[in-house]
């Protein structure tokens, strides 16, 4: 009885929020606007705010805890607990990128911003997690998004992003990671047995035995090769998909020509 | 539980969902805390005003729900519908149809001559529900093809939102239907004692000085025009108050958040409504702008959740 009272009262008595842009969020309201935001990003994919709610909203209890425990256990992780970088564009410098070597992971990383045609800025902050250290945690695993699509090499389209939040699932455990994979629903035939016969087992294979993605101090490694950190994450590329798509696409091409040619000697 | 303890469990629980406290520290307030105590000596000279629970420079307020109208104009109408659960449209219909628009030529007591078509302003008219329905009951049921609406709204983005609207109605591009972004306060492209009735729907508590609009209401209305608006207003009923607050401040900014994918907005459209003086308030307000207030000077919709004002400038 007394628990409910301060349910309903808690939607008019906000308590004050623990840091800047923090939206506190009773019970109900986090369910409903978990729920809300699963169906409404699986309609609409290109609702990034929604999907951003909905892992901050699943990720408690528990799973971004055990995110933030797996950063304290480990001294990187720590570091970066401590130092708490933001990587903006003010903090990445995206001409410096430019110019770094080509296999290094700055270079990558910004390959990866140029072909989306995204700035480091367009990430949302977090609004909805009530831990300040854990709020940290949950933009960190934001803002690192674009590196893991550089150092698994996956490409920014639909295919990719569903490959890669597979192997995020399998590393980080956050919710939102696996229940992205129902858009696994909205993917082509083709895409799908792909993704069943490759992608996903890749996700989880490397996802497990790699090392916590979290715990790379990006900033630090940005003229590392990309391939020396992989070795020492302990994962494997995938398959590239863009190299993949693009033979078959050719294939396809090809072939219809011949089709085409063919018809028209018939017709003769 | 025996009956006595059983009245006393419930009698405090009621209390406690009833009387819930003006909340010590709201979301917008808190956020520019650092701020607010920083700019206070200098800001304790200037003029501010509410914005939602915040107190922003009146300089500000307009461009603050500028900002806030244009974010939600492409999903007004949707929003509108979900927030309200479609009971907007029973407000508005009674709204249009208590003010009967249009000169009946049987029952209009006006000479035989031809009279000159009455015309309506609709202020904070954005999307056009209003009009619409004003130019279809004066059209339908007085039989007047000759009434006009002007749609005035300060906001561009839900101008356009309602001619984008109109044209799926029969006045689209015709003389029946005007369109002017104006600022409520300063409506100097009418001139005075032009218009027929003035309304406003759902429009005032945005505004940043509510009494300056109604005197340049009362400039704008021929005498014996009437001024006419409806607005969210104070609930009577404690038990209805407690479930509707809760709905405002809990339910609102989470479907924002969903549909339009701006929380910010509703919960400034819902604090707003929150400061927003009550009926009686509202009503000496009219009346100090001059205006006569009939008998009730308010018609309450719902219990409070909405109230329609009406005043009528002295001939």
């Amino acid at each position: 009885m007394i628990k409910r009272r301060h349910l309903l009262d808690s939607l008019l008595n906000r308590p004050p929020p623990n840091y800047e842009g923090q939206v506190p969020l009773n019970v109900f309201e986090r369910g409903a606007l978990a729920a809300g935001s699963a169906v409404m990003s699986l309609l609409n994919p290109r609702r990034g705010d929604l999907i951003a709610a909905l892992g901050e909203t699943t990720a408690t209890p528990y799973f971004i805890y055990r995110l933030r425990d797996a950063m304290l256990c480990n001294p990187t992780g720590r570091r970066i607990l401590r130092d708490r970088p933001r990587i903006t564009s003010k903090t990445m410098s995206v001409e410096k990128l430019r110019a770094l070597p080509e296999n290094t992971v700055g270079r990558v990383y910004v390959g990866w911003l140029d072909r989306e045609g995204v700035s480091p800025d367009t990430r949302d902050s977090v609004k909805y997690i009530d831990n300040e250290e854990c709020a940290y945690v949950m933009q960190r695993y934001r803002e690192s998004h674009d590196f893991y699509h550089a150092l698994t090499g996956l490409p920014v389209f639909v295919e990719g992003e569903v490959a890669l939040k597979a192997f995020e699932f399998a590393n980080t455990l956050l919710p939102m990671t696996g229940l992205s994979l129902f858009a696994v629903t909205r993917m082509k035939p083709a895409e799908r047995s792909r993704f069943w016969h490759t992608y996903l087992p890749w996700a989880i294979s490397n996802g497990l035995k790699s090392k916590e993605v979290i715990n790379v101090y990006w900033e630090e490694e940005l003229e590392r090769d990309v391939a020396d950190l992989r070795a020492e994450l302990g994962l494997e590329r995938p398959p590239d998909l863009r190299d993949t798509r693009k033979t078959l696409r050719e294939q396809r091409k090809a072939a219809k020509e011949k089709r085409e040619k063919m018809s028209g000697l018939m017709a003769d | 539980m025996s009956t006595p303890t059983f009245w006393r469990t419930s009698a405090h629980l009621s209390r406690r969902l009833i009387a819930a406290k003006q909340p010590y520290r709201c979301l917008s307030c808190s956020v520019r805390l650092a701020q607010e105590l920083a700019q206070e000596q200098a800001k304790q000279d200037a003029k501010t005003t509410h914005f939602g629970f915040e107190h922003v420079p009146e300089s500000e307020k307009e461009s603050r729900v500028g900002a806030v109208f244009s974010s939600v104009a492409s999903s007004y109408d949707t929003m509108n519908d979900l927030m309200s659960l479609y009971i907007h449209r029973l407000w508005k219909d009674r709204f249009v149809r208590s003010l009967n628009p249009g000169l009946h030529p049987t029952t209009s007591s006006l000479p035989s001559s031809k009279p000159t078509p009455q015309t309506i302003l609709d202020i904070a008219g954005g999307t056009g529900d209003i009009a619409f329905r004003m130019l279809s009951h004066a059209s339908t049921i007085n039989n007047d093809h000759t009434s006009r609406v002007i749609v005035s709204d300060i906001n561009p983005a839900m101008l356009s939102e309602g001619k984008k609207r109109s044209l799926e109605t029969p006045w689209a591009g015709s003389e029946r239907l005007s369109w002017v972004e104006a600022n409520a306060e300063k409506l100097h492209m009418i001139e005075d004692e032009s218009i027929d009735l003035y309304t406003v729907a759902f429009g005032i508590r945005n505004f940043t000085n509510k009494q300056a609009a109604l005197s340049e209401a009362f400039r704008v209305l021929k005498p014996g025009g009437v001024f006419a608006c409806l607005e969210f207003s104070k609930v009577n009923n404690a038990v209805l108050n407690g479930a509707y607050k809760r709905w405002s401040f809990g339910a609102i900014p989470l479907i924002g958040q969903l549909v339009a994918g701006d929380r910010e907005s509703y919960q400034y459209l819902v604090e707003s409504i929150e400061k927003f003086p009550s009926q009686r308030e509202f009503a000496g307000m009219i009346e100090r702008a001059g205006f006569m207030l009939p008998e009730p000077p308010w018609e309450d919709l719902m219990g409070g959740i909405a109230a329609i004002h009406k005043g009528v400038k002295p001939v």
